[in-house]
């Protein structure tokens, strides 16, 4: 019964995500930039563009610049959070296919990213608490989504490290809904904490600033080369103001 | 806990603390300042209902989706916002007002807020969660006193992770409010005239004849040489493209004193139009796509008519952007022109390239009398280039600046370049209404300007925009400053340039009679 309820709910989740996050892209992809309005000084050229999104993306470039706390708890949480994933592999494929080799080796950082994460979240969190004008800006759902992942990182760790769960058997389950089988999840109630707050967060993401992360590469400020005297930039609704 | 204290008040930094020094937030502390709405006239003649819609609501939901479809920063922008915090000190008129809706962020969920009440799942079905609002008279009102108090100048742009440029949020909301009857005198008025005679000013053809006449000769009794400042010659070169305020106001006209020397000693050709008598496009101030084609398609027209091989644009920081960004866009492509110049240039490229070709002589001891630092005006430095290289924008003026001043210095390095601040008074806002909020927003660069002022001894601010000059000029003197403290980068250029043939000797020099009378 409950493996079921599960199994309906990841279905749904990761429906919503992919459906929800693809048809997002579609929209961001098909929508026009009227015009050239890269944050100058920008790259001159395709590849430099493509460095500018890959330092603002890995190591988040503005933000640096911009103030080093949320730069510092943002950069932990969203490199922990990247590690933790990686880790979670494990749990989702067959390791002894070749392709997945790196798993093992990642598998300790993934355990010690988790700290960082938490450290990363509640940094976070506290700034939104006490600095006067981050809290004038946040709404409940801005506090809700850092909980969200807080609740995510501690009931995970806390299967890792106190609770425990058959993780052979969670393993099991998800390469189960895979082939279309429901197959029994245990009933920690850490691991259905866990879950049902992932799939809370998958369900969101679509819909909710989470956003910002296929966003970013859409951002004409940042994916915009800097040439409009070299080339000229026209869309097409504004090509049909000149018939 | 110290620690986050501390970075409350501004975190570690290598800038003295008062320019960026964070008030403490005083709510709605501005929410009075609102600029002369437009008669029904000025906004019929650009295209706008004259005055507010019956069904203004219904209107302006659908034209947030209008939109949201035609802009994808727009778009992305609305969607993309976690609310981290990293833009709510970078706005000048936040550190200026303290009012926390002058923070970008706050300033972008004005808008937002309602976006998500009728364009998304939770603001549809939850707005309590996500802030989000109905859109009602309050709300509008709220509208046209913020996004009224926006320079466009995209500070915050450049420091926030994803990009976020406050100014295509305040540029949507104007045309909202604008497709609903709701306009504002100063842009709208402004677009009319240029619409209707050329420029700004409503300056006509026989009115500016008489004003460049008067400028040669003003030239020729300085310097006794004949440098012609020509209107509409056909078969010019090159078609210069200036803000009108060049004709008028100092310091604007020594920076056109300027140009025509630059022009003359390099031997072109050139012309000014009095079709197109004006760089500045304020259609981009208030959002108007179509309005700044209009307007930009008359630089095409002109250029086309006199048969100019290339088009030079003057100091003028907003215009150099829709100028330098847009033109191709609006009313290209150029073909007709020579392929050799890029199309347009900027003055200052033009003036560089002459001085590293060596057709220019300079005294520069005639500038000694100021003690020099320089503004990047905001559009300028994050919304334009200069040259062929990124950060051209920077160097190019600097470049000008040094070869023919003795006396630079820089301020602070968070405050210049791609940091620098607005100077309060741009994006439409450069009208006496809204005196207040300009003074404000001017105060965090006039702090970093009295730091170099107290290190250097700095007296004089040079700067590429019609706007900052005619700003600093209005404001300086609230500062301490007096108003000629501001200074074009091509007035140092005409005061430091020797013309073939000109009278050299001092006593003939009125600059040098102006730095002898200053320094007694």
């Amino acid at each position: 019964m409950l493996s079921t309820l599960y199994a309906l709910l990841f279905y749904f989740a990761t429906a919503m995500l992919v459906i929800g996050l693809g048809l997002r892209i579609a929209k961001y992809a098909r929508t026009p930039a009227p015009l050239k309005i890269p944050t100058t000084p920008a790259p001159t050229t395709r590849s430099g563009v493509f460095w500018r999104m890959t330092r603002e993306v890995t190591v988040f470039e503005s933000l640096f610049k911009s103030n080093k706390w949320i730069w510092l708890f943002g950069w932990m949480f969203h490199v922990a959070l990247l590690l933790i994933l990686l880790r979670h592999f494990r749990y989702f494929v067959d390791l002894s296919h070749a392709i997945w080799f790196w798993v093992p080796f990642e598998t300790p950082f993934g355990i010690y990213a988790s700290y960082a994460m938490v450290l990363g979240l509640l940094g976070l969190l506290v700034r939104r608490i006490v600095v006067e004008r981050i809290r004038y800006i946040s709404s409940p759902s801005d506090y809700l989504m850092l909980l969200l992942l807080l609740g995510i990182a501690l009931s995970g760790m806390n299967m890792k490290f106190l609770s425990g769960t058959d993780i052979i058997s969670v393993k099991m389950f998800f390469l189960g809904l895979m082939r279309f089988q429901i197959n029994p999840l245990p009933t920690t109630p850490a691991l259905l904490v866990h879950l049902a707050l992932v799939a809370t967060l998958m369900i969101i993401f679509p819909i909710s600033k989470l956003l910002h992360g296929p966003g970013v590469f859409f951002s004409p400020t940042r994916n915009q080369v800097d040439n409009p005297r070299e080339k000229r930039h026209i869309a097409p609704w504004a090509l049909e103001l000149e018939k | 806990m110290a620690s986050l204290d501390m970075n409350a008040e501004g975190g570690p930094r290598l800038v003295p603390d008062d320019v960026f020094k964070i008030p403490k937030l005083a709510c709605d502390a501005m929410a009075d300042s609102h600029p002369y709405p437009a008669y029904p006239e000025h906004n019929m003649k650009i295209g706008f209902p004259g005055e507010l819609l019956e069904n203004w609501q219904e209107v302006a939901i659908a034209k947030i989706g209008e939109l949201a479809k035609r802009n994808r920063a727009f778009q992305v922008y609305l969607d993309a916002c976690v609310k981290c915090g990293a833009c709510t000190d970078k706005c000048h008129y936040f550190l200026g007002s303290g009012d926390p809706k002058n923070m970008p962020v706050a300033r972008q969920d004005l808008l937002r807020s309602v976006y998500r009440r009728y364009y998304t799942f939770a603001g549809k079905y939850f707005p309590w969660l996500v802030g989000a609002r109905d859109l009602t008279k309050e709300v509008l009102d709220e509208w046209y006193a913020y996004y009224h108090q926006c320079s466009q100048c995209r500070r915050c742009s450049v420091f926030c992770p994803y990009g976020i440029d406050t100014a295509e949020i305040s540029m949507a909301a104007r045309e909202i409010m604008d497709s609903v009857g709701i306009g504002q005198k100063y842009c709208n008025e402004i677009i009319g005239k240029v619409k209707d005679i050329g420029n700004n000013l409503g300056l006509q053809e026989k009115g500016l004849r008489a004003t460049l006449e008067g400028l040669e000769e003003d030239i020729e009794d300085d310097t006794g040489v004949s440098v012609r400042i020509p209107l509409d010659e056909k078969g010019a070169d090159i078609l210069l493209i200036t803000p009108s305020a060049d004709f008028f106001a100092e310091p604007h006209i020594e920076g056109l004193l300027g140009y025509a020397k630059v022009f003359h000693q390099a031997g072109v050709s050139w012309t000014i139009s009095s079709y197109a008598s004006e760089a500045a496009n304020f259609g981009m101030f208030i959002g108007s796509y179509e309005n700044m084609r209009d307007l930009a398609l008359r630089i095409r027209k002109a250029a086309e008519d006199l048969g100019v091989k290339r088009i030079v644009f003057g100091e003028c920081g907003h215009a150099w952007r829709v100028a330098y960004s847009f033109l191709n866009t609006l009313a290209g492509p150029f073909d007709f022109l020579d392929p050799n110049y890029p199309v347009p240039q900027h003055i200052l490229e033009f003036t560089w390239d002459e001085i590293q070709k060596g057709t220019l002589k300079f005294d520069k001891s005639r500038n000694d009398h100021y003690r020099l630092t320089y503004h990047d005006s905001c559009n300028v430095a994050r919304a334009s280039r200069m040259g062929d290289k990124p950060g051209g924008q920077f160097e190019i003026p600097r470049n000008v600046i040094k070869a023919v001043c003795n006396n630079y210095f820089e301020m602070d390095r968070d405050t210049i370049k791609e940091s620098t601040l607005c100077c309060g008074g741009g994006g439409g806002l450069l009208t006496d209404e809204v005196m207040d909020i300009r003074v404000k927003g001017a105060t965090p660069r006039m702090t970093a300007l009295k730091q170099v002022t107290q290190d250097h001894g700095v007296t004089h601010m040079a700067a590429i925009c019609a706007i900052c000059k005619t700003q600093f000029s209005k404001v300086m003197p609230k500062f301490g400053y007096e108003m000629d403290s501001i200074v074009s980068v091509h007035q140092l250029v005409s005061n430091a340039i020797i013309l073939d043939g000109q009278e050299t000797e001092e006593d003939a020099d009125p600059v040098g009679e102006a730095a002898a009378a200053e320094v007694s």
